[in-house]
């Protein structure tokens, strides 16, 4: 089926265990703007949800680096943090290892990826579920981009696994949704924690939302790092989630700034044609 | 230079609960298994969060070490600030990719 839904949201540990450090109505008005995509991912009556992450060394380390993996299982565990630090409890999450290696099988047709049958979730994909299918019982492919260990995944890569990523769902019978999570500028888990660029961070954004695809893969690591910090190198997964809808245009559902969180914090979507 | 193994262990220990409980009761034996300089021995054992952070670990693997020795976000923050005010800037890894 043509791919049912596609969207982009922030994920950070203070998101959810440093909740009560914001003011409640500037939270909810965030949380519930996630909360709405995961009623749109449901609307769209999915399948399954392939979350495009940025894993920080959960599963992953420069031992064994891929640029690009996806899970194969039939269920995931998360978080991989302390429960009470996270402040999610450690729980099983549905996957669907069929239909992941039928995806999988179809995205090395265009682009070399990796896959796991096991894989622990880390806040970067437990955040956005926490708010998107707070359940936890809706079935998730994990997908990662290495944006942590340099070298990096370049950006037109990103963008070639979106759009690999796509002809897949497209491929497949089921209803495929996809998130891609990440920051914008960020400078996470550093003394620079809270420091965001919200100029950069508008801008990228106008970019996504008119899925212009040479101005998104026009940034440079220097220049990324020198403007949006380390954790700007996760806008590989934006870019990927433009490449899997090339041709459509996104809208902006929430952005602000919200520096005990440590990242802006953004929900947008795509724009599909009907299906 | 061995910010490698370095952060092998901290990568190890975020993923293992068993490891963690082994760390906790008898820290020598866990780090006996990774080829570590003096300078991060130290860092590990005293624990000096400021000093991994100018060694060069990822703060996506130190945050969690930090919590595991017991620090609230907020000292941790303050860790890697004194840190960098006494030993210098990060000398390796992502955060030393250009100066601040």
């Amino acid at each position: 089926m043509p791919l049912v839904f596609a969207g982009i949201g922030s994920h950070a540990p203070g998101i959810v265990n440093r909740a009560e450090r914001v003011e409640e109505k500037r939270r909810e008005a965030y949380y519930a703007a996630y909360r709405r995509m995961g009623q749109a991912i449901r609307d769209a009556r999915a399948d399954a949800l392939i979350v495009i992450a940025a894993e920080h060394f959960a599963n992953f380390f420069m031992n064994n680096m891929p640029a690009f993996a996806m899970g194969m299982a039939d269920y995931y565990e998360g978080p991989i943090e302390d429960e009470a630090w996270m402040r999610i409890a450690r729980r099983k999450i549905p996957g669907n290892r069929d239909l992941s290696q039928r995806l999988i099988a179809r995205v090395m047709d265009e682009t070399d990826v990796a896959y796991s049958e096991e894989w622990k979730f880390d806040h970067g994909i437990m955040v956005p579920l926490y708010f998107l299918t707070p359940g936890f019982d809706f079935p998730v492919i994990p997908a990662n981009i290495n944006c942590q260990g340099p070298p990096l995944t370049p950006l037109h890569r990103a963008w070639a696994f979106g759009r690999a990523l796509r002809h897949a769902a497209d491929a497949v019978p089921e209803r495929i949704a996809v998130v891609g999570t990440g920051g914008i500028s960020h400078w996470p888990a550093t003394p620079n924690s809270g420091k965001i660029n919200e100029a950069w961070d508008r801008d990228f954004l106008a970019r996504w939302q008119k899925n212009d695809k040479a101005a998104l893969l026009s940034y440079t690591d220097t220049d990324t790092y020198r403007d949006a910090g380390q954790g700007g190198f996760e806008i590989r997964t934006f870019i990927a989630v433009a490449g899997a809808t090339e041709g459509c245009t996104g809208e902006l559902w929430f952005y602000a700034p919200i520096p005990i969180f440590a990242v802006g914090c953004t929900v947008a979507v795509m724009r599909l044609a009907q299906s | 230079m061995s910010l490698y193994y370095l952060q092998k262990l901290l990568y190890n220990l975020n993923r293992d609960p068993a490891l963690q409980a082994r760390f906790k009761a008898d820290r020598p034996s866990v780090l006996a298994d990774y080829d570590l300089n003096a300078e991060e021995l130290k860092a590990l054992t005293d624990p000096d969060v400021g000093l991994l952070y100018v060694l060069g670990v990822n703060g996506q693997l130190l945050m969690h070490y930090a919590a595991l020795v017991g620090q609230s976000w907020d000292e941790y923050i303050a860790a890697m600030r004194a840190g960098v005010k006494q030993y210098g800037p990060v000398r390796a890894g992502i955060y030393a990719m250009v100066e601040d």
